[in-house]
């Protein structure tokens, strides 16, 4: 996928950066930046899905939340249909915002528990089409609830009536209701049961087929990411170290720490369990406040070598649209 | 070989507004010495309540042990008293819950949360205690530890914090230790650094484990024996080889479909478990499964099934005269 030049990607992040301010000292001298996103670059096409995994403060989520439009990138920038996002009129942004729509991890916070599942799903249909009438925006309604698998009655009902997986299903709802293109999937599933993750998932791949959309899924399960995606990048402090096609990632890692993580991933089989041998990593992640020199990963990797400590690799394509950065490979 | 703990016929409740929860429903297990035996299943199936009732931690009221007993080391810890069980807890049962941060103190340092155990059960002095810590960090992997002693929790990475808790866990040798999700919150190459360390430690000190966890893949690499919970009862018991490889009861079998798996081809897509879990205000008289069962028989509707195949599994297909329905395991 990655060679296809002709096509505009739906979506593309350029050396994308987001760095929060930290406590601002008093005489306001020293100045401290978390560097949650550290130049991040990946493209994604129409109809993919694209998995960022990494483990918790890697800054998977940051660049869901930059790409919607929730947080101003630092620096870089990202397009949406080969328009810069930062560089449009108001009112061109808010279309763009209506074909990218966002659906959150934790669907107790997600939902505001004063309005009926009707009014959350209808919001956004009144704030981005706002000549749509009541009765056209009910029926609009009620075939959502049945595209995700809910009854038309449910829509007079509040939040807390109804379950995770049925309030993850509405917010799903939520954001298929002004026709996005694009969805930006932040831990779809880890807030749900178990047996109700696999609903969820399949719905996801199902609506995808029908609607043709574009999903960018942030998620820290790896199995989960390995089903759903097309295409998976790796993060690690706030940069991608290594971005190919999901199957290839998994048969053929090539960065330290992508080796480590997947053999990290336990596997429900006491068989392939007994003969699998773990890299352990040593060590905790760290802060993105100050973040190695070099390559960020070297303090952790049992691969190093002294160039590592000195200089960041830079990303590399190896052929057939497997990047990696790191100086071993 | 002499059974550690026998938990039989165990029934718990919680009395709410809206009635009475049935949480755990009659469930009856073994664990041995130095075996390590795992509790699956989703939220709200009974695990936790169990290990709770175990270290007689249920919340009174609106929590009750209504019924059954549970013999640890011979004796029977529903009949102990508050202060017999304060002798227990912690030192010949110790627990590692999932999230260290909610069960450490934060305004009192590390040193003097782990050696107020052992100056309590083991009768050290300060010096002794101080002593064995630092031996018990070294132990549970963690660098520095005269230092690391003299911090407080929020100084500690989860990680960290976690092995601080099986540092505890394991502080007066326990011939059990209760580990509720103790890698739920944790990244995966932690949970791998804490999965070895528990392994390790319980091959070296022979302490018996009960874990707890909704990851099928956790229990494939450590658990001797599976115990499947589904609405309060357990539907499915076995080795680890018997209930991962060849399932016998559907929701088993559904839990492992449900999930994807890192090693299983692509395309394939997942077969869910259909509907919600049930509501445990109500009483069962039939199998509390029947509504997401794909292989549901009459039988299964009217009658609550009894236990087949030697205590195995509770499930009508299981019957002599059921039909033979295989769950084909369809991995890679």
């Amino acid at each position: 996928m990655g060679s296809s030049s002709a096509q505009t990607p739906i979506l593309q992040v350029n050396k994308l950066k987001k760095y929060f301010r930290q406590d601002s000292s008093m005489f306001g001298r020293s100045e401290r930046w978390l560097k949650a996103v550290d130049g991040v670059t990946f493209t994604i096409q129409t109809g993919e899905t694209l998995g960022l995994v990494g483990e918790s403060g890697c800054g998977k989520t940051t660049v869901g939340r930059t790409v919607i439009g929730l947080y101003q990138p630092t620096a870089g920038w990202v397009a949406y249909k080969g328009i810069n996002l930062a560089r449009v009129t108001a009112s061109r942004r808010l279309k763009n915002r209506r074909q990218m729509q966002m659906i959150f991890q934790d669907p107790y916070a997600s939902l505001n528990p004063r309005m009926t599942v009707g009014d959350i799903i209808g919001e956004p249909i009144a704030i981005h089409q706002p000549r749509i009438r009541n009765k056209e925006r009910a029926d609009r309604i009620n075939e959502l609830l049945n595209m995700v698998g809910l009854n038309p009655e449910h829509a007079n009902r509040y939040p807390h009536e109804f379950s995770g997986g049925q309030r993850q299903r509405i917010g799903i709802a939520r954001a298929l209701a002004v026709e996005p293109e694009l969805i930006v999937c932040d831990e779809p599933v880890s807030a749900v049961d178990v047996s109700i993750q696999a609903q969820i998932i399949n719905m996801l791949e199902e609506l995808q087929e029908k609607l043709n959309l574009t999903y960018l899924i942030i998620a820290h399960d790896l199995s989960m990411v390995k089903h759903i995606s097309d295409r998976v990048a790796v993060m690690y402090l706030g940069k991608i170290v290594e971005m190919v096609e999901s199957e290839e990632l998994y048969n053929n890692p090539l960065h330290p720490y992508t080796r480590a993580l997947l053999s990290a991933v336990p596997i429900a089989d006491p068989d392939v369990e007994r003969q699998r041998k773990r890299i352990l990593l040593e060590g905790d992640l760290p802060s993105p406040v100050n973040p190695p020199s070099g390559c960020y990963f070297h303090t952790r990797c049992y691969r190093v070598l002294p160039v590592c400590r000195q200089q960041e690799p830079a990303m590399r394509e190896l052929g057939n649209g497997h990047y990696v950065a790191c100086h071993n490979v | 070989m002499e059974q550690l703990l026998h938990v039989k016929n165990l029934e718990v409740e919680f009395r709410t507004y809206a009635g009475v929860v049935k949480a755990v429903r009659g469930i009856e297990f073994q664990v041995n010495p130095g075996e390590v035996v795992a509790i699956v299943g989703e939220s709200g199936c009974g695990k936790s309540v169990t290990a709770q009732s175990i270290m007689r931690l249920i919340p009174s009221p609106p929590g009750r042990i209504t019924g059954g007993s549970i013999i640890f080391d011979g004796e029977n810890l529903l009949n102990k008293t508050e202060r017999q069980m304060q002798k227990i807890r912690g030192n010949t049962i110790g627990m590692i819950f999932q999230d260290p941060m909610t069960y450490l103190n934060p305004v009192l340092t590390i040193a003097t949360q782990i050696t107020e155990n052992l100056r309590l059960h083991k009768r050290m002095n300060k010096e002794q205690a101080m002593r064995r810590a630092v031996e018990l960090f070294g132990l549970v992997g963690i660098p520095e530890p005269e230092i690391r002693l003299k911090q407080y929790p929020h100084q500690f990475s989860g990680g960290m914090r976690q092995r601080v808790m099986i540092a505890m866990a394991l502080a007066c040798e326990p011939k059990l230790i209760i580990a509720d999700e103790p890698t739920t919150a944790l990244d995966v190459t932690v949970q791998a650094q804490i999965l070895e360390l528990i392994k390790g430690l319980k091959d070296r000190f022979q302490t018996a484990i009960i874990l707890i966890t909704h990851d099928l893949g956790v229990v494939a690499g450590q658990a001797d024996r599976i115990l499947v919970m589904y609405a309060g009862q357990i539907v499915e018991t076995g080795t680890t080889d018997e209930v991962l490889k060849k399932p016998s009861h559907p929701y088993t079998w559904g839990l492992l479909k449900s999930v994807p798996r890192l090693d299983a081809v692509k395309g394939k897509k997942l077969t869910p478990i259909w509907g919600q879990p049930p509501d445990l205000l109500q009483d069962f008289t039939s199998c509390p499964f029947v509504p997401r069962c794909d292989y549901a028989m009459s039988i299964c509707a009217q009658q609550m099934p009894p236990f087949f195949n030697g205590n195995k599994v509770r499930c009508w297909l299981n019957h002599p005269q059921a039909p033979k329905v295989k769950f084909k395991k369809e991995v890679s």
